[in-house]
């Protein structure tokens, strides 16, 4: 579809930019007073027209920009995600201790110029739009994540991010420019036709041009071994970003993974399709089943070892790349979905963990485990909460982690394979439950109930509350978050 | 009602739970007495599902099936036969008394009586879950209650006991998720419907390794319950459990938990795959008699009476094992009746031990809440100088006369005396396991001799002798307690003397199961 055209179908990125625009226009012209305020009312504002737009969106039935996006059920499911991720972030973050003295303009400012960066990862089919969609999502992030100026944390968290992620952006460019080199083309359906007609020589050169990706998507799931920004990171950011960085970027990464992986290295143009195609003497399914099995186990065990709530958190969140991972050996409808219902409750679960280590900073400064003594009789109405996403997260019922992870070992049982990743996966499970139980312990096992307890803040905690729901919810009636990502399947092809 | 009342069964508890969220603050004594109204009333319907159960039909009955995640088939169905129904009456039963035998609780009442609640209800599910992704949701939500009744109101190393629990259980539980998973993928029409998985489970032809799925399934499953039974070698987290729980917990983890194992045996594994129980059947007899020697070895060597009364219960689930292991009497050159006898023994060893290991720890809990100690050796056994003399009862039979009547009715029902119902479901497994594994079952009964050692003498240091100065002062039982303890007792002398009305619930079920591991097995011509 032409420029002109395409863009009636690129209204919610629009009013995204254009929000952008008059933020900074807002902080240029008004004083410092009450610039926090009214820039988080304006981007709140612009969050709701974006998901009323999000909402009427039609499909054009073809990829707009001359092929480059793609505005497609799939990619929509992708962007509600983001939008839920980002305005429970824009809701917390006055309520925030780290922020309060910090100016929070151009926080918000650059919240909606990552969200915009999601918005096209999601959609992206062209080897150009991908490297520039990830790079908006990238820099987007390395400001915020050190955003506390004063603090050597936030600015060592920062450079960290700025150089793994100029290194893995840098060896992915070099992968998509190879892939370019052998088709021909940016689009990835011409891809995908140009590398099905390869023999010979070429395959040493895809092999690599795979792999270079890989390391690109890799670094943005934090699947191992390039996970190394992600616990330093975690622990530096302001919290609220960690909570982002943790669900919003991840989940792009896997949307845009997925479509690439499928598209340009499915062996037809349906989308998903049965089969990978082999690419030389290289099994992509085993490629991707080693590096899950090593997040997963790498993730699990170094998060025994943490002792603060951020750093562990962060580790868990590597391992569950790896769960996630698991289902993405398998190139089916049934692995897309799980990954992509796995990502909806991951996001409830992670987020809520996280809103309960910014409240409890908040009320108490603490950061290490061992800080948390006694949580459950000071402040129950928190620790509780915090306990059904830390079983959520360990995968036991009743809750939505559970169900999610039974789809995802579903996918290897149901195709045949990879049956020593699924024993791996569950024992992983069992790992997981000793250093989700930590804080358990700490909370509810040791310190005596004194009777008194804390007021606890009612904003937050009417937020944890409302992110446990959907876990719980889900745990005991998921169709129609499945149903859901069913309808959401559709992924756009050329002509089908 | 017969459609609803198993769902009412297993959910009235978790209204109680809800409940107590708004009981205000202050009003703590309102959390034991909306406990005990809400197991009450499951026990009253109980007690009528007990006397409506259709003991002619081997059919599921007060059946339910609804349709619950329909693109997963997963559905909401229950029924209960004979092999459940104990197990159902079992878990009420057990669930009130613990309540009452909880009264004292001071700390942070509220967690305390709704999780218990909410633990009443996961166990109650399991028994009467006829799908098997609802059985495992029920299997697993238990985990959660117990992980902190145990660590929160436990003994000195409750911490250590939750955790250890926590991860065993969940380490088996997990590896019967695949095994569920492949059962439901391998199986045409997919289902987790463990009535009609019965006809297609055994026709699943999937090699793995080089090795059949069927024996990987089988192993997954058998690892899940083994820990739970709990079968020797996965048996190292009972007695800690046991010991550190509080007293009402430990009669849930002792009469009903251990239950689960078995039940999960009986069914799921025997009956989905009949010819990898037919074939581990032997396996299960020796793992049953090392059962019952390592327990009561074991129980012998110990100075805590609660850890005893533990490894007491590792001694008396072997014998249910034996028992079990009788399916392949006739396979065996025994007879039909021998394998009737082992199973029907099983299921009524299940119920017997349930009732008499649960009035053991509410004893033990009796004395302790009293002395606040257990140790049963000798007071001038103390190697130590200082602790002579002091620690150790004797000659409690003077001050307290009720309780030592309590505890010597009990210890006989526990060692198998004749007239006392342990005797005959035990009698029935070495019976049913004498026509089946002959060398075996000789070995085996040497373990009856042992416990007579260890219950007998505890008795004796705890009860006779001259008495220990110190404790002289001990009230006896009070109406509660005597309250608590008379439903079980009248329970183990009833079916001491007449245990016929027990077995005619199990019987059918039980007998139409040998014929159904016996007949679909296609070692058939073996």
């Amino acid at each position: 579809m032409p420029n002109i055209e395409s863009l009636s179908f690129f209204l919610p990125e629009l009013v995204l930019t254009a929000s952008m625009v008059v933020i900074i226009l807002v902080d240029v012209f008004m004083g410092p007073a009450n610039r926090n305020r009214v820039v988080r009312q304006l981007s709140l504002a612009a969050l709701a027209v974006t998901a009323y737009l999000l909402w009427v969106q039609t499909d054009p039935g073809e990829a707009i920009f001359f092929g480059a996006l793609a505005v497609d059920p799939y990619s929509r499911f992708f962007k509600w995600l983001f939008l839920i991720a980002t305005a429970v972030i824009f809701f917390v973050t006055p309520y925030t201790s780290q922020l309060l003295k910090t100016a929070r303009h151009e926080y918000y400012l650059f919240l909606l110029a990552v969200m915009f960066g999601l918005f096209l990862m999601a959609s992206a089919q062209d080897l150009i739009i991908i490297y520039l969609s990830i790079e908006i999502v990238s820099i987007g992030s390395f400001v915020l994540a050190g955003f506390l100026k004063g603090d050597r944390h936030s600015n060592e968290s920062s450079l960290k991010y700025v150089i793994y992620g100029a290194f893995s952006s840098g060896v992915m460019l070099y992968g998509l420019s190879l892939l370019f080199g052998l088709a021909g083309s940016t689009n990835l359906f011409d891809v995908q036709r140009a590398l099905a007609s390869i023999t010979g020589p070429g395959d040493l050169i895809l092999v690599a041009a795979l792999l270079m990706i890989l390391v690109g998507f890799g670094y943005k799931i934090s699947m191992a071994p390039f996970h190394f920004w992600t616990p330093d990171v975690y622990q530096g950011a302001p919290t609220t970003i960690t909570a982002y960085l943790s669900v919003a970027p991840k989940a792009a990464g896997f949307a845009l993974a997925l479509r690439v992986l499928g598209i340009a290295f499915g062996d037809n143009l349906q989308f998903p399709a049965d089969q990978w195609f082999p690419v030389g003497s290289l099994a992509i399914g085993t490629v991707i089943a080693l590096f899950s099995g090593l997040t997963m186990t790498i993730g699990n065990i170094l998060a025994i070892q943490q002792n603060s709530v951020k750093r562990m958190l962060a580790y868990s969140s590597v391992a569950h790349a790896g769960y996630m991972l698991m289902a993405a050996t398998i190139l089916n409808t049934q692995a897309l979905g799980a990954v992509m219902f796995y990502l909806a409750v991951y996001l409830c679960m992670n987020l809520g963990a996280f809103m309960v280590v910014i409240l409890v900073h908040n009320k108490f400064g603490y950061d290490d485990i061992d800080d948390w003594r006694g949580l459950g009789f000071k402040l129950p109405l928190v620790a509780v909460p915090m306990g059904v996403f830390l079983f959520s997260l360990t995968g036991l019922p009743p809750t939505a982690g559970f169900v999610g992870k039974v789809y995802l070992f579903s996918v290897l049982i149901s195709s045949q394979q990879f049956w020593w990743l699924a024993v791996l996966g569950v024992l992983n499970s069992v790992v997981s439950l000793y250093y989700y139980l930590r804080i358990m312990k700490v909370m509810f096992l040791e310190g005596e109930p004194t009777g008194e307890t804390v007021s606890d803040h009612p904003a937050m905690t009417g937020m944890i509350l409302a992110l446990m729901v959907p876990v719980l919810l889900f745990g005991v009636y998921w169709s129609p978050l499945m149903g859901w990502v069913r309808a959401s399947l559709k992924i756009f092809t050329p002509g089908g | 009602m017969d459609a609803s009342i198993l769902t009412i069964l297993v959910f009235l508890p978790v209204l109680g739970a809800a409940a107590m969220l708004f009981v205000p603050r202050g009003r703590d004594e309102l959390f034991r007495w909306i406990a005990a109204g809400f197991t009450g009333v499951q026990l009253l319907f109980a007690c009528w599902v007990l006397w409506a159960f259709d003991r002619g039909s081997s059919q599921f009955q007060f059946e339910v099936m609804t349709a619950w995640i329909p693109s997963f088939n997963v559905n909401y169905h229950m029924g209960i036969d004979g092999l459940s129904l104990p197990m159902v009456f079992l878990t009420a039963l057990l669930s009130f008394i613990s309540v009452v035998a909880s009264w004292k609780i001071t700390k942070a009442p509220r967690g305390y009586f709704a999780l218990f609640l909410l633990l009443d209800a996961g166990m109650m599910g399991v028994f009467v879950s006829l799908d098997f992704f609802l059985f495992y949701m029920f299997w697993e939500v238990m985990l959660l209650p117990m992980y902190f009744l145990i660590g929160i109101w436990g003994g000195p190393q409750r911490q250590y006991a939750a955790i250890k629990f926590f991860l065993y259980t969940l380490f088996g539980s997990v590896l019967m998720l695949l095994a569920m998973l492949a059962l439901y993928f391998y199986s045409e029409p997919h289902t987790f419907n463990l009535i009609t998985l019965i006809s297609q489970a055994h026709k699943i032809d999937v090699m793995l390794w080089g090795i059949e799925m069927k024996w990987l399934i089988w192993f997954a499953l058998f690892i899940g319950f083994a820990i739970k039974v709990p079968i020797f070698p996965f048996h190292t987290w009972l007695p800690l459990a046991h010991v550190e729980a509080p007293t009402a917990v430990s009669v849930i983890l002792a009469g009903v938990l251990l239950k689960m194992g078995t039940y999960g045996l009986l069914r799921i594994s025997y009956p989905l795959l009949p010819d990898q129980t037919i074939v581990f059947a032997i396996a299960l007899a020796v793992l049953g008699v090392i059962n019952i020697i390592w327990g009561a070895a074991n129980a012998i060597a110990q100075v805590d009476l609660k850890r005893m009364v533990a490894y007491s219960s590792v001694s008396h689930m072997g014998i249910v094992l034996l028992g079990m292991a009788a399916v392949v009497s006739v396979r065996q050159g025994g007879t039909m009746a021998g394998a009737q006898l082992g199973m029907n023994g099983a299921v009524l060893q299940m119920f017997n031990h349930g009732i008499i290991t649960a009035a053991l720890f509410l004893l033990v809990g009796v004395i302790y809440d009293r002395a606040h100690h257990r140790y049963i050796v000798y007071p001038s056994d103390y190697k130590d100088k200082a602790l002579r003399g002091k620690l150790g009862f004797g000659g409690l039979a003077v001050g307290l006369p009720i309780f030592s009547g309590f505890v010597a009715l009990v210890f006989f029902a526990g060692l198998g005396l004749p007239a006392l119902s342990g005797f005959i479901s035990e009698a029935m497994c070495f019976l049913g396991g004498f026509s089946t594994f002959r060398t075996l079952t000789i070995i085996g009964t040497f373990g009856i001799l042992l416990n007579a050692v260890y219950f007998l003498r505890a008795y004796q240091r705890m009860f006779m002798g001259s008495p220990n100065d110190k404790w002289s002062g001990l009230s006896d039982m009070s109406p509660r307690e005597i309250g608590m303890l008379a439903p079980l007792v009248i329970i183990i002398i009833l079916l001491g003397v007449y245990p016929s009305p027990a077995l005619n619930v199990i019987s059918l079920t039980m007998n139409n199961l040998i014929e159904l591991v016996n007949a679909a097995s296609s070692l058939a011509g073996m």
